[in-house]
């Protein structure tokens, strides 16, 4: 019975997500991509961050394990992404400040060159894989000193290493391969993944969806992860680590395992960063970050992965796009709007921001998944009571 | 020589105004069991109130004004901010105190209009004074004694007076304290008062030794005055004080060598190497866990 039902679950989210990536694809070939800029780089970002979300969430929300590393493991897979993708004959340029760069392959050529299908496929697909990969290696090594930390030491000590991670790659030593402190560019990004004709012309966008794709796969990985025993010791040992310990759930490992496969996930999420900002520079990756993937898991509420994923949406849109207005001056009727100046966004998005924590404690969905919010009809609209738990 | 005397000299300074950011730190963590990341930026501030205070007023007035706001502001967010979430888990009083800290920033980028402010040089603190053949400023050598200063009347507060002793029963066992008759907000917002004080302070001394501030300029300095209050053992004024000077001066060595991009990567691979090997920190007390 709840086997038929976990199954027709399944098929109905596939349908749903298939829906989505059909209805990206649709919006991003009808609407004129010149007047809608913000709407795509919202969309862009927002994929981005709703799968670092919830790589978060696996973390803080499902193993109870605080951490604020998350920036660092973006750098890390933003930093390989760049490096293994970077053409080899426009290596020279961007390093040009180092004579040239002592990598000297690139993914994409192996495969064919970036132009050609396979070559950018293959070559960016593995070059994410890799990018998780080197994430998922470094938490491990930090994972056996700082993992024996409890709730904010632990948070304090992976902060600390997002730190240390940004100042290592803008070392000048380091320079051949990592470009010291100034950006690696040119290589393939979202874009590169619009079919253009002979002439150089757009004729069919992807950008958005190879974008959402990405982040669809990787979250749905981590939901299946969720949903295995792995996922429900997890959630043991955020309830209680001495009962979970008790009923013989191998701590060390599970938690290990949590740290390893978020930060692999956050990895694969700065690959991904790199792509939409068509660049990668270390300074960019700061603590500031970390807070803002934490406030989106916040908001989308703790132990939730579709209200993670929910609220980085909606948190990218509002910064980018829909609080745009409160930055530029207004005139209403011949009097000037007060307030309304460069920076007023922001600082009405972080009182937004302090509300919902203070007072909407639970986020938008509180431990539950988007499916709930269907499945039973509750004595009150399932959107109310969300917010009633706060 | 020289140069080590001016070297060893900036770094007992710097130690010093972390010194006072991280009394706060501690003394919060000691009560409340919160990291209160918004303490760097009241820090930050505290430095930009002075730099539009002494503006339109003399000095005499700009600068009690400027204590007396900053101690105001760490009591509004106090309230404002932790104190309706004192039954939550911690995590979410965390989160609040991020979020204050992204709101005090994004406030005083919206003020500022993101520009540099020049620090107003104070009259004797800023002039120029020669110690052992190395040219530095008046700071350098006010700050030690200051802090040494402070530090002693803070230490006769909470042992002598009754407040203080409310504070160390507060710290002891949160519960219980209330349970005796002590009443648990009135302490905990004197707490972020002194914190408040303190920051506003070390501010003054800090920024000095800067020509201009950023509103991020409160971040870092933050985090290594938090560093400090760790490796001092967290909840012990001694320990903060001289944590900080530890990593005063040892900021200021690596800033003076070749390895000067490492000076925070250092800060924090200390910390890590303090919590694994000793999460009490050096004066910290044994926390047990009760199952």
């Amino acid at each position: 019975m709840l086997q038929q039902k976990s199954k027709k679950g399944a098929f109905l989210a596939l349908v749903c997500v298939a829906a989505l990536l059909a209805l990206v694809v649709a919006l991003e070939n009808t609407l004129d991509p010149t007047k809608n800029i913000l709407l795509f780089t919202s969309l862009k970002k927002g994929a981005v961050y709703a799968l670092v979300a919830v790589s978060m969430n696996l973390l803080n929300g499902f193993t109870g394990l605080f951490s604020l590393g998350q920036a660092g493991f973006m750098l890390l897979g933003a930093y390989t992404y760049a490096i293994l993708t970077i053409p080899v004959e426009s290596r020279e340029s961007v390093y040009y400040l180092y004579g040239g760069s002592a990598v000297k392959f690139s993914l994409p050529d192996l495969f064919g060159g970036a132009d050609t299908v396979p070559g950018l496929v293959l070559g960016v697909l593995i070059a994410l894989i890799l990018a998780g990969c080197v994430a998922a290696a470094v938490a491990w090594l930090i994972g056996l000193p700082v993992l024996r930390l409890k709730s904010d030491y632990l948070a304090i000590a992976t902060l600390g290493f997002g730190e240390i991670i940004r100042a290592i790659f803008q070392w000048d030593k380091l320079g051949p391969v990592t470009n010291g402190a100034n950006a690696l560019k040119n290589f393939p990004t979202f874009s590169s993944f619009n079919i253009t004709n002979a002439d150089g012309q757009v004729v069919f966008r992807l950008s958005t969806f190879v974008a959402f794709l990405i982040a669809a796969v990787c979250i749905a990985l981590i939901v299946l992860l969720i949903n295995s025993s792995y996922g429900r010791a997890f959630k043991a040992i955020r309830e209680d680590e001495i009962a979970a310990e008790a009923m013989g759930v191998n701590l060390a490992k599970h938690k290990r395992l949590a740290f390893c496969v978020s930060s692999f996930f956050a990895g694969v999420g700065g690959g991904m960063f790199a792509m939409f900002a068509n660049q990668a520079q270390a300074k960019t990756f700061t603590t500031a970050m970390t807070y803002e993937i934490l406030l989106i898991v916040v908001i989308g509420g703790i132990g939730s992965v579709s209200g993670s994923a929910i609220a980085a949406f909606l948190y990218v849109a509002a910064s980018e796009w829909w609080l745009r207005f409160l930055d530029a001056e207004m005139w209403v009727f011949g009097i000037k709007v007060p307030f309304l100046r460069t920076g007023f966004r922001m600082v009405v998005f972080s009182i937004i921001i302090m509300i919902v924590v203070l007072f909407f404690r639970q986020g938008l969905m509180g431990s539950r998944e988007l499916p709930d919010l269907f499945r039973r009809r509750p004595r009150k609209s399932p959107r109310k009571a969300g917010e009633h738990n706060g | 020589m020289q140069y080590a005397v001016s070297i060893l000299l900036s770094g007992i300074s710097l130690g010093g105004q972390y010194a006072l950011i991280a009394i706060g730190y501690t003394m919060v963590y000691g009560i409340l069991r919160l990291i209160n990341f918004a303490h760097g930026d009241v820090f930050m501030v505290a430095g930009l109130m002075m730099v539009y205070l002494s503006a339109s007023l003399p000095l005499m007035a700009s600068l009690p004004l400027m204590l007396l706001l900053t101690v105001l502001l760490g009591f509004v967010i106090e309230r404002a901010a932790y104190k309706p979430l004192r039954s939550a888990p911690r995590m979410s009083v965390m989160i609040s105190a991020i979020g204050v800290s992204y709101l005090l920033q994004n406030l005083a980028t919206y003020i500022t209009g993101g520009l540099p402010q020049m620090y107003p040089s104070l009259p004797f603190l800023s002039e120029s004074v020669t110690i052992l053949g190395a040219p530095t400023k008046w700071v350098t050598v006010v700050t030690p004694v200051l802090v040494i200063l402070l530090v002693l009347a803070l230490t006769q507060l909470i042992n002598r007076t009754k407040v203080g002793m409310a504070m160390r029963a507060v710290a002891k066992d949160f519960e219980t304290s209330q349970l005796m008759g002590i009443k648990i907000n009135s302490v905990i917002s004197v707490t972020f008062i002194i914190g408040s004080f303190l920051a506003a302070v070390g501010s003054m001394l800090y920024f000095t030794n800067y020509p201009s501030i950023v509103p991020l300029s409160g971040a870092l300095p933050g985090l290594r005055a938090f560093v400090a209050a760790v490796f001092g053992g967290i909840g012990s004024i001694p320990g903060a004080v001289i944590g900080a000077f530890l990593i005063g001066i040892c900021e200021s060595v690596i800033k003076g060598s070749d390895w000067s991009v490492f000076s925070d990567a250092f800060t924090f691979a200390l910390l890590i190497v303090i919590l694994v090997v000793k999460p009490t920190g050096l004066f910290g007390e044994k926390a047990t866990d009760k199952v």
